[in-house]
């Protein structure tokens, strides 16, 4: 097989960005761009809270840079001095991304905005993201996941009514920015190929995880309808009002499976009650169903209790495994409420080739992460290494810059890098 | 008029639903060309199996789903089952750059248009499927909604409240994972192929994008052993982290207290400058070990205040704090109107609606929302005649022998 092309092996990235942009710079990474992150000199304050690798507090050990800082080399700097800002000015000639999630104003007081480095290199795409945009009425607000989550309306869509809403426990609005705003990045890239132009782009936390909203602005937009939560429940399907529970307790933990219509639907309802009968579980009320009739659209809340109350037993005493077996020799719509032990152990995955282990010398171990989002014909999509140590590079990068080994030392004790 | 980055691009969208679709509006508000195909025998299944409708009465050309997932484009309908269509989809493929896929795997080389056989017509096609489960595997023909991938994903397991049973995220989330990514694929082959000529075969598996948002879960139980559980809105290194009721009927704000500081600032704000020197309070650890006796405390405060009130005052005073808005609430959000994220449009059917902009602006290439999404086979005549370059008399042939079929 032809070797894949890295198609940014030209591309130098610039990455000052704390966890609301690692995931950034980490997909040009991916895809073979020279990625360089910077932290300030000691080492990015996320590296200082956890997870930790063997529950070891230490910032060389985080879990979470580890997750969204390999495919990246590292270096310090220290932009608040004069020489660590003629440092960035020299590095920025030859950077062709700058990602950066400073507060909006912060790098125009040091003399480093858009406008400063744009004259340096009028080629550079510069990626600012912040918690609300650049400009606008919230622009100096701050904010964190908890946050973004909420002021993107995601939260008011998820949990029971009858409770708080809540998030995802699992930090989520960094990740939707981050991706956002590479997609962003990616297409001012393009279009600097295409025309020689390079310009700012101004990526919003909360405008990005609005799309983890779905179509709800839709009901909204439509009818003044106001889609709310409705914890394991599913709404919006029917022009009734039922809802269908999603989420059913089993036998070692939790299956997703949903009562729906059209043709995927009404099989997998059919090959449900096949498998409750096969073990004589299916009351005759499913038995009797004519599911060719099953109409989701005008089905009422009554017989979707029903149908539901059966299934719920029944599903009880059957283990996520063999659900999920079922489910894919049956051709029916379902799957396991999986654990993160499920996904390391998902076949379909692991037969795909996701999983990749990297070797971290410091710590003498192997840890495996996912090696590619994409896959592509001819481009690489790969881990190619993993997370830099505080300032790994230092040394690498600023020889390329044409500091000598003296220099670095003069550096060090000014406290620059 | 300033020029959208992806100008003189054209995509040919067989897709359907969400994934797909969001892929090329995204392009489209950008300045592509972007043709989604349909039939009647077979529409988009946003417009005849999901709400909401315009006044909730049905109607192909009456959905606000189709309609969030489709601005800017053309609609065309082409029955890919009529003797001759496949033809007609080659000839589209020709004039495209991009054609964009979400069939379950397989389909588009059964019907011959597989990404070999779209070479044969366009050497330089870039190709993007995009479905759950990937083109390859064991699993690849297992079909399934972004609303079951959530769970397969592990999103599910770690949403709720502790030592309840998960909470569901709403609408298919994973799909949405799955069109940032595909809008990155889809530039890096546009990028590609503008230094080499050479075209792309995209593999995107929604699946596989979701694993990337879950990594560091992932590592909590490769490295630690350790299962990622949920636990409602709590942080394990900041407290308090919670939502807070406020006045009105369920109203909420929402605060993240990471460090001291910011917890003397938060004190002070609620009028309870006391609790900064209340040993139950005095660092994150011992924060966390009293973070009901916190909340209470905050509650009592956030109750006599609204949510807007809340959250203005605490952030003016340097509290991360934010309401946690309705779907109402973001269409009168000062923020988001100021990036013009919801874009009136005219839509012949329904109205005056908004279509949703992109959560990046660009200083020179901005976006722009000039149309709604395409009423079913609203630009037939244009696409057929004018761009795919067709006589009226074949269009009209067309339409005899069903490959632009009827209304049922």
């Amino acid at each position: 097989m032809e070797e894949k092309k890295k198609l940014l092996d030209n591309c130098r990235v610039l990455d000052f960005s704390n966890q609301l942009g690692f995931l950034c710079g980490k997909i040009f990474g991916d895809l073979g761009a020279d990625v360089i992150k910077v932290e300030k000199p000691g080492g990015d304050e996320s590296r200082n809270a956890g997870p930790y690798y063997k529950d070891i507090p230490d910032p060389e050990k985080n879990l979470y840079w580890f997750a969204y800082n390999h495919n990246k080399r590292g270096i310090t700097l220290d932009i608040e001095k004069k020489t660590g800002r003629e440092i960035l000015k020299k590095l920025i000639e030859k950077t062709d991304i700058l990602i950066e999630t400073f507060a909006p104003g912060y790098l125009a007081g040091l003399g480093l905005d858009y406008e400063d480095l744009a004259k340096i290199n009028p080629k550079l795409v510069m990626c600012s993201i912040t918690p609300f945009g650049r400009t606008g009425p919230y622009k100096d607000y701050d904010g964190s996941d908890l946050i973004y989550m909420a002021m993107s309306g995601f939260m008011s869509l998820v949990g029971d009514p009858d409770r708080p809403p809540v998030r995802v426990t699992l930090p989520q609005s960094y990740m939707w920015t981050s991706m956002h705003a590479a997609a962003g990045a990616m297409m001012a890239y393009y279009h600097r190929g295409l025309t020689g132009e390079g310009q700012h782009v101004d990526v919003s936390a909360q405008a990005g995880v609005l799309w983890a909203c779905s179509i709800s602005p839709s009901f909204y937009d439509y009818n003044k309808e106001l889609p709310g939560r409705a914890g394991v429940f599913i709404t919006g399907r029917s022009i009734t009002g039922a809802k269908m529970r999603a989420v059913e307790p089993c036998k070692d933990g939790y299956v997703n499976y949903i009562i729906y219509g059209g043709p995927a639907g009404i099989r997998t309802n059919m090959q449900m009650t096949e498998w409750m009968d096969r073990k004589g579980k299916a009351p005759d009320y499913l038995k009797n169903k004519d599911w060719k009739k099953f109409n989701i659209a005008t089905v009422t809340q009554e017989e979707i209790d029903q149908i539901e109350d059966a299934n719920n037993t029944f599903l009880k005493g059957v283990t996520k495994k063999e659900f999920f077996d079922t489910c894919l020799e049956k051709d029916m719509l379902g799957y396991p409420v999986a654990t993160s032990q499920d996904t390391m152990e998902d076949e379909q995955l692991k037969a795909r080739g996701l999983w990749k282990e990297i070797e971290h010398e410091d710590l003498g171990a192997k840890i495996t992460y996912p090696s590619f989002f994409t896959k592509f014909s001819t481009l690489a999509c790969d881990l190619w290494r993993r997370a830099p140590l505080i300032g790994e590079h230092n040394e690498e990068v600023y020889a390329e810059l044409g500091y000598t080994n003296e220099d670095l030392l003069n550096l060090m004790r000014a406290n620059v890098i | 008029m300033k020029k959208g980055v992806f100008e003189g691009i054209k995509v040919a969208e067989f897709a359907a639903i969400a994934a797909g679709p969001l892929i090329g509006k995204f392009m489209a508000d950008h300045g592509a060309t972007v043709v989604h195909v349909e039939s009647y025998a077979r529409p988009d299944g946003f417009r005849s199996n999901y709400p909401p409708y315009k006044d909730n009465k049905p109607g192909l050309n009456r959905s606000g789903s189709f309609a969030i997932c489709n601005n800017n484009k053309l609609g065309v309908t082409i029955n890919l089952k009529a003797p001759g269509a496949i033809d007609v989809a080659r000839k589209l493929v020709q004039w495209a750059d991009v054609v964009t896929e979400n069939f379950t795997p397989g389909t588009m080389d059964k019907l011959g248009l597989g990404y070999e056989d779209l070479k044969k017509v366009k050497p330089d096609i870039i190709m993007l499927s995009t479905c759950n489960q990937g083109q390859t595997g064991p699993h690849a023909q297992h079909p399934g909604f972004g609303s079951h991938l959530s769970s397969l994903c592990g999103f599910t397991y770690v949403t709720g409240y502790k030592d309840c049973e998960p909470s569901i995220l709403y609408g298919p989330y994973v799909d949405h994972i799955g069109v940032g990514y595909g809008v990155i694929a889809v530039t890096a082959a546009l990028e590609h192929k503008r230094r080499t000529g050479e075209g792309q075969l995209i593999d995107s598996a929604q699946y596989e994008g979701g694993v990337q948002f879950m990594m560091p879960a992932l590592l909590e139980y490769t490295v630690n052993n350790r299962v990622m559980e949920r636990d409602g809105n709590r942080h394990a290194y900041a407290a308090p982290h919670n939502v807070y009721p406020c006045k009105g009927q369920d109203r909420w704000c929402a605060i993240s207290v990471f460090t001291d500081a910011e917890w003397g600032r938060l004190c002070k704000v609620i009028g309870k400058v006391h609790l900064t020197a209340d040993p139950r309070f005095a660092t994150v650890l011992a924060r966390k070990r009293h973070e009901e006796a916190a909340d209470r405390e905050i509650a009592e405060w956030t109750s006599r205040q609204t949510a807007e009130e809340a959250f203005k005052l605490l952030q003016d005073n340097g509290v991360k704090a934010g309401v946690v808005q309705t779907i109402a609430d973001l269409f009168i959000d000062p923020q988001l109107a100021h990036r013009g994220i919801f874009a009136p449009v005219e839509h012949p059917v329904v109205g005056r609606t908004h279509a949703e902009g992109p959560p990046f602006a660009f200083s020179k290439t901005p976006f722009q929302i000039d149309r709604p999404s395409p009423c079913i086979g609203e630009h037939n005549r244009l696409v057929f005649t004018e761009y795919l370059g067709y006589s009226e008399e074949e269009f009209k042939t067309f339409h005899e022998v069903g490959i632009i079929d009827a209304p049922k």
